[in-house]
């Protein structure tokens, strides 16, 4: 079952057309890795795909139903968002900030209730943060920071997760850390997660589905292991490569070469 | 709590407003003011003189540490306030103008011309700090305001220079006083105070979240256009309303967030309620020192504010805009 879904989808800047006509079906309760080059539109595509970007044409599907149909606060609570590296007010706390997560559960007569508090509790614990809880966000590092919006989103409680660049301006511990976090979240929790991926490499070991975009349209989508080829790393990002197996989990891993020179090779 | 101990301050502060000034009054005479008025010259000064601009000074400090409070959080711009983002000089163009043509006596009526001039001018720095290099940024939109509130205070003072008439009328006003206004004047502002108030309030919640910035709140189900507009109104009412009836105080919009900040944490819920206890505090205070500094002479307390809020201004801008 494909949960979330767009159809003859066109999302636009400033009048600049950034996706085309895209055609894609999410499958749940599966990774999905958006992959492409640097302002190939898959950062408009993730907020295209949370109703944070009016279509200027087409449609995105939530269960079947138009998304920008359903009331936004009915949505957040299916489908949550965590764009690329969001800030906080200075002295904001960890908790302070994951009990926003629960603001689509609540209103003007149930404003905090037990399971609300549970909640929090269990995200911040999920997500290793329940000892800083108390702390400022802007007094943590990068890597628990990005935790502490993680957890904001698992207190939402959402089956569908979007998340833009989790593990952007992180060093390699936290980048793992992070991304186990989601694989452990798919696994035990069958979330289904949708994000964009800046390496290659991460997007084949962790994602089910990869998804690699070339000028706002869909280059190829599939497993990693029918669609991280040498030939789509050469026409998507102009780069020679040998694609090899993982040593450890068999994943396949991208061993850059050199940059190509004009599409040459490809042609003869 | 915590709020209780600050409603409890802010009382001792009307108190002393109501009990300090040029002519020295006993607590007890001021008591008496109330409950058994006897029309001597005491009772007088009381009724007529100190109650209003203790009340006065009470919602104009709420109202514009509020305002202020807002609008910091929506533009995510330190240094936003009334006065430094240009509403506080439209709202006080508008009020000119309204006397110089209109001639107008009655506050309840021309009130609506400061909310006008007040909208009109959010909207103006607001469309004019997005065209600047890299869109609405802190820097962009503060050189907006800076630029928009000279160019309406040169209109101003054009206005005033022609008409001598005008200028007799709103000339203490313009310094921003809190003096010379009786108890009908502040009837008649008071419902739109308690509406901004009330709207304002209501947003706590909301504006924590739109804090976090627009994409997170719209993914937490948040309408934030809704909460943006209804934000714009309570601001607009609130600044218009005290523009109208103390004239252009500056800087308690600015100082008062930060120091709250400081103070109770960034959860608007609780940031904004406390900002009015401040701000009314304050101007209560400062009130009071434009009253006793310079004895027998009075100053309007808006010639005070610079003196406390110029060098915080640059303290801000020093420490907190970044671009």
């Amino acid at each position: 079952m494909n949960r979330l879904e767009t159809k003859h989808l066109t999302l636009s800047y400033d009048g600049t057309p950034i996706i085309k006509d895209l055609y894609l079906a999410l499958p749940s309760q599966q990774i999905t890795a958006l992959v492409g080059p640097n302002g190939c539109g898959k950062s408009t595509l993730l907020r295209g795909l949370a109703r944070l970007l009016k279509p200027r044409r087409g449609t995105v599907y939530l269960d079947g139903a138009e998304i920008s149909k359903l009331s936004t606060k009915a949505v957040a609570k299916r489908l949550g968002i965590l764009p690329q590296s969001p800030i906080a007010p200075e002295g904001l706390t960890v908790r302070d900030l994951v009990a926003q997560g629960r603001y689509p559960y609540q209103n003007w007569l149930q404003q905090w209730s037990k399971q609300d508090e549970e909640m929090v509790a269990w995200a911040l614990d999920l997500s290793g943060m329940t000892e800083f809880a108390d702390r400022a966000l802007d007094h943590l590092s990068g890597g628990q920071r990005q935790r502490a919006w993680i957890a904001m989103a698992l207190a939402q409680d959402t089956e569908i997760l979007l998340l833009d660049e989790p593990t952007t301006f992180l060093d390699l511990a936290h980048q793992i850390d992070i991304l186990e976090l989601l694989l452990q979240l798919n696994q035990t929790q069958d979330r289904t997660i949708i994000m964009v991926l800046h390496d290659l490499n991460q997007a084949a070991r962790y994602a089910d589905n990869m998804v690699v975009i070339q000028q706002g349209e869909i280059y190829d989508q599939g497993r990693p292991k029918q669609v991280m080829t040498e030939a789509m790393v050469s026409n998507v990002f102009g780069v020679n490569s040998r694609i090899v197996p993982d040593p450890v989990v068999g994943t396949p891993m991208c061993v850059p070469l050199s940059r190509r020179t004009a599409g040459k090779e490809l042609r003869d | 709590m915590g709020l209780a101990v600050g409603v409890l301050i802010l009382l001792l502060c009307v108190v002393g407003n109501l009990a300090l000034g040029v002519s020295d009054i006993p607590l007890a005479e001021v008591y008496r003011a109330f409950v058994a008025y006897d029309g001597s010259t005491e009772h007088l000064i009381i009724r007529t003189i100190r109650l209003p601009r203790s009340l006065i000074a009470t919602f104009v400090g709420a109202a514009l540490a509020v305002a202020g409070a807002i609008m910091q959080g929506l533009t995510r711009n330190p240094v936003a306030s009334p006065g430094i983002l240009g509403v506080t000089a439209g709202a006080s163009l508008a009020v000119v103008i309204t006397t110089f043509l209109l001639n107008a006596e009655s506050l309840g009526f021309y009130v609506w011309f400061a909310f006008i001039g007040a909208a009109i001018t959010a909207i103006g720095v607001y469309f004019l700090g997005s065209l600047g290099p890299g869109g609405l940024t802190p820097i962009n939109l503060t050189i907006a305001g800076a630029a928009l509130t000279e160019f309406l205070s040169s209109i101003t003072s054009g206005i005033l220079i022609v008409s001598q008439q005008t200028l007799d009328q709103v000339r203490f006003w313009l310094a921003g006083s809190l003096a010379g206004r009786d108890l009908d004047l502040f009837w008649q502002v008071l419902p739109y105070f308690i509406l901004g108030l009330l709207l304002a309030l209501g947003l706590g919640r909301q504006l924590t979240m739109l804090s976090l910035g627009e994409d997170v709140a719209k993914g937490l189900g948040q309408r934030t256009i809704f909460v943006k507009i209804t934000a714009a109104v309570s601001v607009v009412l609130l600044a218009g309303a005290s523009v109208a009836i103390a004239g252009p105080i500056i800087f308690i919009g600015l100082i008062i967030p930060h120091i709250t900040r400081a103070l109770i944490g960034v959860d608007y819920r609780w940031l904004l309620p406390y900002a009015a206890i401040f701000g009314a505090i304050f101007l209560l205070l400062a009130d009071l020192a434009a009253r006793l500094l310079f004895q027998p002479q009075e100053i309007p307390v808006g010639l005070v504010m610079p003196l406390i809020g110029a060098p915080f201004f640059i303290h801000l801008v020093r420490s907190q805009v970044k671009r």
